[in-house]
């Protein structure tokens, strides 16, 4: 869509102010924004933990499970939204519960999301070969890489609700699962129920990566989700001020990536990620040291190609 | 084996208050194993005592138990009046130590902060309660001041020496200004100077805040002129005392129930020879 679009988009020009009102002029610029918007925020503030919690490796396991989910629910005539949702959540509690006992067991986690993975390729080929064109709003492509460009009002209602809900219940646990993430020995020992959080996490993690699977695809989710807050972990230590830092990161990529997608035809998902990439290359470069999320991120996206 | 817990207890300190911890013929079992059994032991505050023994003996265990995290077989322990019960924040509590990883990138005076408000529901608000914010960060810089990591309070703590780290943690279970500290081998992994600096910062804490003190260590030597008494655990068994009446080949020997010999350096140091090296050896590689 994006790049079908740009020939007949007007072109950038040096007056910036002129330009965002030209890109506001359209309805799906205007609800990508807004969409973007509230997505990003979310992304941002539980990816915080995510990189507090050392649980990206949970996250880039469940974008797969969302992969799956979404095609899986799209190949059975379901709505892919709601099926990714669903599929993501229950992943994760799984995950939450069987959490201390999969710690160290990289190769059993590897083998089941292998399979999973092959499961979405089943279905892929399933929805292609059955359900695609008839007009449920999907394709295999914008699971794996998202188009933002492509969110309805319907979905920003539905982004809006859950995404404020969210919200609301990440920022009244913070604290607690601060502490829990830290230091979860002394943090049980004063009576916070340590795995409660663990779990309650995990389901927000799950709502976010299904969110942000919609923005940026399932194989982006990274993006939005751990490159924000691994920079705002970078450059601040007060945890409340890197955590909305990581929001504030997050939004500024999805605007900036979305901007740049307008004017030169490449799709959004590829342009936020590439912000968010390079920025953090900057950063991390710049304090002179490698992160353990960055050698991360490199190894599994590489063992996914 | 508790009578000198006792006659210790009259002599030391004043007879006449109640004590902050009571433990009354307490047992532990663990997976069907007895850990130690008919433990009595009374706490006043401002004591300082030092948990001895063996790996794997249940010193920890011990602590633990009375923090309310670990539920009796037997007996009862009594902290503050009260049945022992987690989340107590009259204890301020130092697990054993598993330090921060370098890429945690949280500042010194955040960690310590969470021990203030750490489980409070909902976002601070500084700029809704200025007067509460404020008093907050002064009970933190006083924990800070108390153990002596002004200097480095607001680098990540990732970043930090063992040493440093586990001031800082001290300071965290410092801040509610709570009356017992429990530290759990908190000298463990620290090099023979870091030892003696945190050694030397809980006796001081003891002594300025009246805060009773029990530290589980493995080594009684660099604690030795702060501690009042200890206790000994080992083969489920416990012993209660001033360190002259209990660190003794009579009493060690007993407790392992086989010829230990305890030899005293010209400087005061305690080697305890025999069984327990052994024990210590066999116990090396309990998982953490």
């Amino acid at each position: 869509m994006s790049v079908s679009i740009a020939g007949v988009l007007p072109p950038f020009t040096p007056n910036l102010w002129q330009d965002i009102q030209v890109m506001l002029h359209y309805d799906f610029m205007r609800q990508a924004l807004l969409g973007g918007t509230i997505l990003s925020i979310v992304a941002g503030l539980v990816g915080y933990f995510v990189v507090l919690r050392h649980q990206a490796f949970a996250g880039e396991s469940l974008s797969d499970v969302a992969f799956t989910g979404a095609l899986g629910g799209a190949a059975l005539g379901l709505n892919p939204f709601n099926a990714l949702i669903v599929a993501t959540v229950v992943v994760a509690l799984v995950m939450g519960v069987f959490g201390e006992r999969l710690r160290g067991r990289d190769v059993a986690i590897g083998t089941v999301l292998a399979w999973v993975l092959g499961l979405g390729a089943f279905f892929l080929s399933l929805f292609t070969a059955n359900v695609s064109g008839t007009g449920t709003g999907i394709s295999g492509v914008s699971v794996l890489f998202g188009n933002i460009l492509g969110i309805s009002t319907g979905q920003i209602g539905t982004i809006a609700l859950i995404s404020g809900l969210a919200i609301l219940a990440l920022l009244l646990i913070s604290r607690p699962l601060l502490f829990a993430s830290l230091d979860p020995d002394v943090a049980a020992a004063r009576g916070i129920p340590v795995r409660v959080l663990g779990l309650g996490f995990m389901v927000l993690l799950a709502v976010t990566v299904s969110e942000a699977t919609l923005a940026v695809g399932a194989l982006l989710v990274f993006a939005l989700l751990l490159l924000p807050a691994a920079i705002a972990n970078q450059i601040v230590t007060r945890p409340f001020v890197a955590l909305v830092l990581a929001a504030a990161l997050a939004v500024a990529f999805t605007w900036l990536g979305i901007a740049i997608g307008f004017y030169t035809g490449y799709p959004s998902s590829v342009c936020i990620s590439l912000l968010a990439f390079l920025s953090y290359v900057v950063v991390v470069g710049g304090s002179g040291r490698i992160h353990h999320t960055f050698l991360f991120l490199c190894t599994r996206k590489e063992g996914l190609r | 084996m508790h009578e000198s817990s006792f006659s210790s207890l009259s002599t030391a300190t004043p007879a006449t208050l109640a004590p902050v911890i009571q433990v009354e013929d307490a047992a532990v079992d663990l997976a069907g194993r007895t850990i130690w059994r008919e433990v009595r032991l009374a706490v006043q505050a401002g004591e300082f005592l030092a948990i001895l023994g063996p790996n794997g003996a249940g010193k920890s265990t011990l602590l633990k138990a009375i923090l309310g995290l670990i539920p009796l077989s037997a007996g009862k322990i009594i902290v503050l009046g009260q049945p022992a019960r987690r989340g107590n924040a009259a204890i301020g509590y130092v697990p054993q130590r598993r330090h921060f990883e370098s890429d945690v990138h949280i500042g010194g005076r955040s960690i310590v902060r969470l021990g203030l408000d750490g489980g409070n529901w909902g976002l601070p608000l500084p700029f809704l309660q200025p007067r509460k914010a404020r008093e907050a960060s002064m009970r933190v810089q006083e924990a800070i001041d108390l153990v002596g990591a002004t200097a480095y309070a607001d680098r990540p703590i990732g970043e930090l020496s063992g040493g440093e780290q586990q001031r800082l943690l001290i300071a965290q279970a410092l801040v509610t200004r709570p009356r017992i500290l429990a530290l759990d081998e908190p000298l463990d992994s620290l090099d023979l100077r870091n030892q003696q600096g945190v050694a030397g910062v809980i006796r001081q804490i003891s002594r300025e805040t009246g805060a009773a003190v029990l530290l589980v260590a493995h080594d009684v030597n660099p604690i030795l002129a702060a501690v009042d008494r200890v206790v000994y655990i080992a083969h489920g068994q416990v012993a209660v005392g001033t360190p002259q009446e209990v660190i003794t080949t009579e009493t060690l020997s007993r407790l392992y129930n086989t010829p230990v010999e305890v030899l005293r350096a010209s400087d005061g140091r305690i080697v305890v020879v025999g069984q327990a090296e052994e024990e210590v050896d066999s116990h090396a590689h309990r998982p953490r």
